[in-house]
């Protein structure tokens, strides 16, 4: 054989690569530049910006105390902690994309560039937008910072990253250590340009079912907004202390929270109190929900005294929430995940979220290769559940059928 | 029908170390583990990452006392594996075997070595 007559490859040596190329890729293969996608939750690392936020901070005490505080020692300091080693001692790369090209839309916040160039490489047509740091905001043991932190942040988001595009949205942080300033927020942003409805860190100490915490129900019931509880991990509370690997914090953590929210929301007989409040849960993945149908059922047969307010079983008001997909949780048999879907209440429940450019962010390819479901439930999950429930427009296509993607050639780093 | 591409000199692929090349349409990963060569597509088994561009690291391992009792943990020398960057699924380089669940396995292609040349066949 001539060695000359075969092809050369382009060889990169380093192997440095472009991180969404790869992405691309997968979505082009099963064309999903024409599915609508809705990203139900997805995060920026917003103390990449904390100088601009603080700017935003009515207390003047608690503005001084971050102005005059480096990142680090604002991090370690003035933030609560969020302990644990997300790469896995460096082999997950994924925060390298936290810092990407602006290219053409030059004038808009860095932040939305990078977030813009994410979803074109996804096909994700609108993102709702989370912070980072600020998810463990909840457990602060100073009230005061919440708030105010949390206003700064609602009101840079809203000003300076939502207007640059109407394919960003988000659902505004609520304080809820504080209920009145959590009306003062629903006040203050309900209705602001991208603001979808309103979230409230999991991680958190305030029993929500308490009678002080009524207001925010009512206001967010009068104007039927959705509530979003997010999750998180909290390494450092007393029982998750115990485990010794991030793994099990991760995979307890999450949906311990989730649970802890829920099972108060339900018990008390809140979605009977204000039913026009859409309640999502946010990135616990799914099978903790048909454990908690299966545990709560059973627990009100046979102490329903304790549940007064309750007029059907809890898992009717279960199925009446939503769930963003991510982690989704693959099982082996597609009829196990089939029928875990359905003790949630079936698709119309799910609202896919990709979670980027956290470690264990899902494509939409995951739900698309649902093999169980019909292509109308995955176009649903994928956007459709969230375009209604949301009353978000119908997305312009990214770009017309047939031709050539924008993404950079394999190969080349993204700097 | 695959098509045979020239990657380069052997002696540019270092043992415990490989070169991305991108053959007409596909990536792949050329790697040279204990003296041998391996090819592997850059499409990880569980979201299509971009696997062949990860950290290569040595199989971690638990060492146990007689007793049973933990004594430490340590990388072992006896398997090098490659960790996909997106979510850190990890594969020995070898056999391409998903270490966790070997029902998946990377896409292998073969890989052979004419004076000093290295070609992949796609």
């Amino acid at each position: 054989m001539k060695d000359e007559g075969a092809p050369q490859a382009r060889v990169i040596p380093d192997r440095s690569f472009n991180f969404l190329a790869n992405a691309r890729r997968e979505v082009e293969r099963r064309g999903l530049d024409e599915v609508p996608v809705v990203d139900c939750d997805c995060h920026l690392y917003e103390t990449t910006a904390l100088p601009e936020i603080v700017r935003y901070i009515d207390n003047p005490n608690v503005r001084r105390s971050f102005e005059r505080s480096s990142l680090g020692m604002a991090m370690h300091a003035l933030l609560p902690g969020n302990l644990g080693d997300r790469t896995v001692s460096g082999r997950i790369k994924t925060d390298l994309d936290m810092h990407l090209p602006t290219g053409d839309r030059a004038g808009i916040h860095p932040l939305a560039a990078g977030l813009l160039h994410s979803m074109d490489q996804m096909a994700i047509d609108y993102s709702i937008l989370f912070p980072t740091p600020m998810l463990t905001l909840g457990t602060h043991p100073q009230p005061e910072v919440e708030v105010e932190l949390a206003r700064a942040y609602n009101r840079w988001l809203v000003r300076d990253v939502l207007v640059a595009s109407p394919r960003i949205r988000t659902m505004a942080y609520l304080p809820l250590s504080n209920p009145e300033a959590s009306v003062d927020f629903i006040e203050e942003f309900a209705g602001a340009p991208g603001v979808l409805g309103f979230m409230v860190t999991a991680v958190r100490y305030q029993p929500i079912h308490e009678n002080r915490f009524v207001k925010v129900f009512a206001a967010l019931d009068e104007r039927s907004l959705p509530l979003a509880f997010h999750s998180g991990p909290n390494w450092s509370d007393r029982p998750f202390e115990q485990l010794n690997r991030f793994l099990s914090a991760h995979a307890l953590g999450f949906p311990f929270y989730a649970m802890l929210q829920l099972t108060n929301l339900v018990v008390n007989g809140l979605p009977e109190r204000f039913p026009n409040v859409r309640f999502i849960f946010m990135e616990a993945g799914q099978a903790w929900v048909p454990f908690l149908v299966a545990r709560l059922d059973n627990e009100y047969r046979q102490r329903s005294s304790e549940a007064p307010l309750l007029r059907r079983l809890p898992s009717a008001y279960i199925q009446e929430m939503f769930f963003t997909t991510q982690p989704f949780e693959p099982l082996d048999d597609p009829e196990h995940m089939r029928t875990m879907i359905e003790m949630m209440g079936g698709p119309s429940r799910l609202l896919y979220s990709s979670d980027y450019p956290h470690q264990d962010f899902d494509l939409p390819t995951m739900i698309w290769d649902l093999p169980f479901l019909s292509e109308e439930a995955r176009r649903d999950i994928l956007g459709g559940n969230a375009m209604r429930l949301f009353g978000l427009p119908a997305p312009e296509r990214k770009r017309p059928a047939g031709a050539a993607p924008a993404a950079a050639p394999p190969g080349t780093r993204t700097e | 029908m695959s098509v045979e591409y020239r990657v380069g000199p052997l002696a540019e692929i270092p043992e415990g170390g490989g070169v991305l090349a991108v053959a007409g349409e596909v990536e792949v990963g050329v790697f040279r583990v204990n003296g041998e060569l391996r090819a592997y597509e850059n499409r990880c088994c569980h979201q299509g990452g971009p696997v062949c561009t990860g950290e290569i690291v040595g199989r971690y391992e638990a060492v146990l006392n007689p007793d049973r009792t933990v004594a430490g943990e340590r990388f072992a020398d006896d398997q090098v594996r490659i960790a996909c960057p997106w979510h850190g699924w990890e594969y020995d380089l070898a056999t391409g075997a998903c270490v966790a669940d070997p029902r998946f396995r990377l896409r292998r292609f073969e890989v052979v070595v004419r004076e000093g040349q290295v070609y992949v066949r796609v």
